[in-house]
C-alpha cells in the first residue's frame, strides 16, 4: 500500500488549510472545476496541499468509483484507493507520481503507471499535471488529466 | 459610512426621459467616512461627483474593480485629477501581465482621450490589488478575483460591525458549481456574505440571460438566489441594462417580489440613492 504524505508541507499547515478550506474556494479553482465537469478527459483537482477538491465523470469511469461517493479526500486517502505501481506491480513513491511532483515543483509533469480501480481492473493510465496559478502568481492547487493507455 | 450612488447603469451610459428615475450614468459609488473618501469605479458617474464633491478632501482613493469602459469612461472627467493640491490614488485589479499603468494609460491617450496620465498637474497613485485586504481611514477593505471576462474584482467594505459589498460584474452561473447549493464553490461569496447591503450585477432578466452566457453578467433571479445564499440584509440590484426603462425595471421588480417573502429587501438601485451603513435615507 502505498502512503503519500505531505512532505511538502508541515502538519500545522495542513490543520490550518483544512479549516480554511470551510471558506470559498478562489475563483481559479471553481472554474477549473466548472472545466473539468464539462470535459470528456478524466481530470482530477487538487489544492495546494494535495487534497483532492473533484474529480469528473470520464475520472469516474476510469477510477471505478464515483465523485458523490467519496466527495472530497485528502491526499493520504485518495492515494490508499488509487494504489499506483509500477510495471513490476511495486507501489509507486509519491516522488514517482506527476501529480505529486507538480505539487512539489510548481511545474507541468507526465508520466504513465498503473492503477488498482476500486473495481478491481489493473490499468495503464498516462498523466499530465499541471499547476493551477492565479493572477498574479497566485499558486492555488493543480489539476491532472489522464487516461487509459495500452498494458504492456 | 456614507454610501452615495452616482451610477448603476451597465455596459453603456444610457439617458433618456424613460430612465430618469433610475438614471443613465454608468457604476459610481461614493463612500465617506469622516475625511476618507472612496469611490468605487470610474464609470460615467464619477463626473457628476467630481463637480458635487462636499468636503476638503485631500486625498480621494478610486477603487476600480475592471478595466472595462463603462467603469472607467469618467476617470478624464473627474475634476480632482485636474486639482495639483489634491492626491489620487487608483486602485485596480492586477492582471498578471501588464501593469494596471500601462493598461490605464490606454484610457488616458489618445484616440481615446487627449489627456495623457503624465501631463495631469499631479500624477495619480496608482495601486495594484489582487486577493488583498486593507485600510483606508477607519475603512477596512477586502477585494477578491470574481467571475467576469479579464481581471476583475469585488469589495467588501466594513467599518466597526457593519460593511457592504459591490459587485456589480459577476457572471454567478459560470463562477458556481451547482448553483446555489453549494457556497464554498461559489464565486463572490467571501466578499458578499452576511453584509448589511450588496450592490449586485442583476443586468438580465432570466430568458436575456440564456442567450448572453459568457458576457460576464447575471439574471435578477441569481441576483436574489445569491444574496440569499450570501445572507445579506439588503439586496440593491445594481447594473441595469441600458436598453431597460424604468418600466420595465419596475416590472421586473415587481415579478421576483410580488407575493414572495425573502428574509432580506430588495430595491432596484436608482442613481442618487444614499445609505448610512444600511439605513436608506
Amino acid at each position: 500500500m502505498v502512503t503519500i504524505t505531505y512532505y511538502w508541507c508541515t502538519a500545522s499547515e495542513r490543520r490550518l488549510h483544512t479549516i480554511s478550506t470551510m471558506a470559498q474556494q478562489p475563483i481559479e479553482l471553481i472554474l477549473a472545476r466548472q472545466f473539468a465537469d464539462s470535459m470528456n478527459t478524466a481530470v482530477f483537482l487538487v489544492d495546494t496541499m494535495g487534497n483532492l477538491l473533484f474529480y469528473n465523470e470520464a475520472a469516474e469511469g476510469i477510477l471505478g468509483v464515483r465523485f458523490s461517493e467519496t466527495g472530497a479526500m485528502p491526499v493520504d486517502e485518495w492515494a490508499t484507493i488509487f494504489t499506483p505501481k509500477d510495471i513490476e506491480g511495486s507501489p509507486l513513491s509519491p516522488e514517482g507520481l506527476p501529480l505529486v511532483q507538480t505539487l512539489q515543483n510548481r511545474q507541468p509533469a507526465h508520466g504513465t503507471f498503473y492503477i488498482d480501480n476500486k473495481k478491481g481492473r489493473k490499468l495503464q493510465i498516462t498523466v499530465t499535471a499541471i499547476p493551477i496559478e492565479g493572477r498574479p502568481n497566485r499558486y492555488l492547487g493543480a489539476m491532472a488529466m489522464f487516461w487509459k493507455t495500452e498494458l504492456s | 459610512m456614507r454610501i452615495t450612488v452616482w451610477g448603476c447603469r451597465g455596459s453603456l451610459p444610457a439617458p433618456g426621459p424613460e430612465k430618469n428615475f433610475y438614471g443613465g450614468n454608468t457604476s459610481c459609488i461614493q463612500v465617506v467616512k469622516k475625511d476618507t473618501c472612496i469611490i468605487l469605479d470610474g464609470g460615467s458617474g464619477i463626473q457628476r461627483l467630481g463637480v458635487n464633491i462636499h468636503g476638503n478632501f485631500k486625498e480621494y482613493h478610486i477603487l476600480l474593480t475592471h478595466l472595462h469602459i463603462d467603469h472607467t469612461m469618467g476617470l478624464g472627467f473627474f475634476l480632482p485629477l485636474y486639482n495639483p493640491s489634491v492626491t489620487v490614488h487608483i486602485w485596480g485589479p492586477a492582471s498578471g501581465e501588464e501593469p494596471l499603468i500601462d493598461r490605464l494609460r490606454r484610457y488616458f491617450s489618445p484616440p481615446l482621450f487627449p489627456v495623457r496620465l503624465s501631463e495631469l498637474p499631479k500624477h495619480p497613485i496608482i495601486h495594484e490589488i489582487h486577493n488583498s485586504e486593507f485600510t483606508l481611514g477607519d475603512i477596512s477593505i477586502k477585494s477578491a478575483y470574481l467571475c467576469h471576462p479579464g481581471p476583475t474584482l469585488g469589495f467588501r467594505l466594513s467599518t466597526g460591525d457593519s460593511s457592504f459589498a459591490y459587485i456589480p460584474d459577476h457572471e454567478i452561473q459560470l463562477g458556481s458549481v451547482n448553483f446555489p447549493n453549494e457556497p464554498e464553490w461559489t464565486s463572490g461569496l467571501n466578499i458578499a456574505q452576511d453584509v448589511d447591503l450588496l450592490f449586485h450585477d442583476a443586468q438580465f432578466r432570466p430568458d436575456e440571460y440564456q442567450n448572453r452566457i459568457g458576457w460576464g453578467h447575471s439574471s435578477i433571479e441569481d441576483a436574489i438566489l445569491f444574496a440569499q445564499m450570501c445572507k445579506v440584509k439588503k439586496l440593491s440590484l445594481f447594473h441595469h441594462d441600458p436598453a431597460h426603462t424604468d418600466a420595465h425595471l419596475d416590472s421586473l421588480l415587481k415579478e421576483f417580489t410580488e407575493h414572495k417573502s425573502y428574509p432580506f429587501e430588495i430595491e432596484m438601485c436608482a442613481e442618487g440613492n444614499s445609505y448610512v451603513l444600511n439605513e436608506k435615507k
